[in-house]
């Protein structure tokens, strides 16, 4: 005699385990691709960051006196870049730091190898001046000089993470439509199965929206309670792709404690309420257009 | 009041063509064909009418427009005062409330018990729960099985679901009445305990229409009828 008694027979003519598996299994999809794209745009903000500021100047015959006579080569180039607007801390790598940098080519001695190894000089490059006219400056200072900006780099990884929130997004929506059709089909089952139950309740003078509020809530209910599951499992997998990804983040070290970025926090629980909010939209219209074929 | 001026009806979904066709009504590669070929009728408030014709003359396709389950192609229905084919979806659902409804196959919801298929439209109307329980007590004793209240359906006679069917017919207190063949599956004895509870709501002031083809039926409850044949209105009075 409950005043909720199901009615339209829905526990049993609704399956409660397709939708759950496949909702989840589009969740954990979901989250996975939205995870993605955070940390592609993440590392891409902190690579563009570092990249596109920085500026490397290589001087051949750094301890061979200037063009203008006046002290050593590298000398003169770090005068140039001093005097350079939107140039900053110039500052030129001592011999133990070539040698690191150089370790993984040319081994522990690259210094006694007699090779004519350039003086490396480093700094930030705010971009308001012209590379070019920086270029021939140093060039006239020092000829042979080579200046290098991390701009073209940065365009690339700001390219990369562009095409990969492109396709995250074709992913979404992919997951949204593989997700919205699980569940048309699960209604149209629903509503076959239980075809002359809902024939009656027309009969007796139920609403459109009665029936329809009716498939939805089910629908809701198995969607969001599937999402929920999804977007949990991929919970640990994203623990641990992100403590795979920390040495590259720079956020932490690999044996520390690894952590999501506070938006995918924000985007978890998210995730159940769209799938729930898929799940109550798609039954509607399905109900509805299957109910306009009764009179 | 249910009216009928030059009503029209063909079937346009496949299945109901299909069993059209099976009836010999019509051929596999022809039009639908018309089912209901300009019926035009009146019966007044609180009147009862038999509407008879043999099996498949059209008589369950005129009770069809009477309850709302078709729309006709052509021509004008009013029921209960309302002219049918301006309404919307949603204004049909309501004024279908108001039409209770008794089917030979009884039509009750198998997974529901007695009690809860009898409180079926009033839920759906959104009755407070204490009026359905008095209500529907109070029905269900009026048609004999208070004591059976719990029973699913197919675990009732079939005069038991038929009394259960027309316990949910009249709950919501309805303007119009209608029965399709409701003494088909039912003994003599339970016919005549269901002719009588219909009577008693017309009594009550309810507009009935019962269709059948039980003459036997008719002799023994006399009012006007209304005799349908190759879906035309062939008698009146």
């Amino acid at each position: 005699m409950a005043r909720r008694a199901d009615q339209l027979g829905l526990h049993s003519a609704m399956a409660d385990r397709l939708i759950p598996m496949l909702v989840g299994a589009m969740s954990f999809l979901a989250v996975l691709a939205i995870a993605g794209v955070i940390a592609a745009a993440a590392l891409a903000a902190q690579w563009q960051g570092d990249t596109g500021a920085a500026l490397t100047v290589q001087v051949p015959d750094a301890n061979a006196p200037a063009a203008s006579g006046a002290g050593d080569r590298k000398g003169a180039v770090l005068g140039v870049l001093a005097a350079t607007p939107g140039v900053t801390g110039p500052k030129a790598l001592s011999d133990a730091e070539l040698d690191r940098l150089l370790k993984p080519w040319l081994g522990e001695d690259a210094q006694n190898l007699a090779l004519p190894v350039p003086a490396v000089i480093t700094a930030s490059w705010s971009g308001a001046g012209s590379i070019a006219s920086l270029r021939a400056a140093l060039d006239e200072a020092a000829p042979g000089t080579l200046a290098e900006t991390g701009a073209r780099w940065a365009a690339r990884v700001a390219a990369l993470t562009a095409s990969l929130k492109t396709s995250a997004a074709a992913i979404l929506v992919i997951v949204a439509l593989v997700a919205s059709a699980v569940i048309a089909i699960a209604t149209h089952a629903g509503l076959a199965q239980r075809r002359e139950t809902i024939a009656i309740i027309h009969g007796l003078g139920a609403l459109d929206s009665d029936i329809a509020g009716r498939f939805a809530l089910r629908a809701t209910l198995l969607a969001g309670f599937g999402a929920i599951i999804g977007a949990g499992l991929a919970v640990p997998v994203l623990l641990w792709l992100a403590r795979l990804a920390a040495p590259f983040a720079g956020v932490l070290p690999q044996t520390g404690a690894p952590s999501l970025p506070p938006l995918l926090w924000v985007v978890l629980p998210a995730i159940p309420i769209a799938a729930a909010l898929i799940g109550w939209v798609t039954t509607q219209f399905t109900v509805r257009g299957w109910l306009r074929g009764l009179a | 009041m249910v009216r009928f001026e030059d009503v029209w009806l063909k079937y346009r979904r496949a299945g109901e063509a299909s069993l059209v066709r099976l009836t010999g009504a019509g051929s596999a590669n022809a039009a639908p064909p018309d089912v209901v070929s300009g019926v035009s009728f009146e019966i007044p408030d609180g009147g009862f009418r038999w509407l008879i014709g043999a099996s498949g003359a059209g008589k369950t396709s005129v009770l069809k427009l009477i309850y709302l389950a078709e729309r006709p192609i052509r021509g004008d229905i009013d029921i209960l005062g309302t002219r049918v084919g301006k309404l919307d979806r949603r204004e049909l659902a309501l004024l279908r409330r108001r039409i209770g409804v008794v089917y030979q196959d009884f039509r009750l919801l198998p997974h529901l018990s007695a009690y809860d298929n009898v409180a079926l439209p009033m839920r759906l109307a959104r009755r407070p729960e204490a009026q359905i329980k008095a209500d529907v007590t109070e029905l269900l004793r009026w048609v004999g099985l208070s004591e059976k209240h719990q029973s699913r359906p197919y675990e009732l006679s079939g005069g038991e679901q038929q009394r259960i069917a027309i316990a949910r017919a009249v709950i919501g207190r309805p303007k119009l009445l209608v029965a399709d063949e409701p003494t088909g599956n039912l003994d003599d004895e339970q016919a005549e305990r269901l002719m009588l509870l219909i009577t008693a709501l017309n009594r009550l002031g309810t507009t009935v229409v019962v269709a059948t083809h039980n003459l036997g039926l008719v002799a023994r409850y006399p009012a006007p009828h209304l005799e349908i044949a190759g879906g035309r209105l062939v008698a009146d009075g």
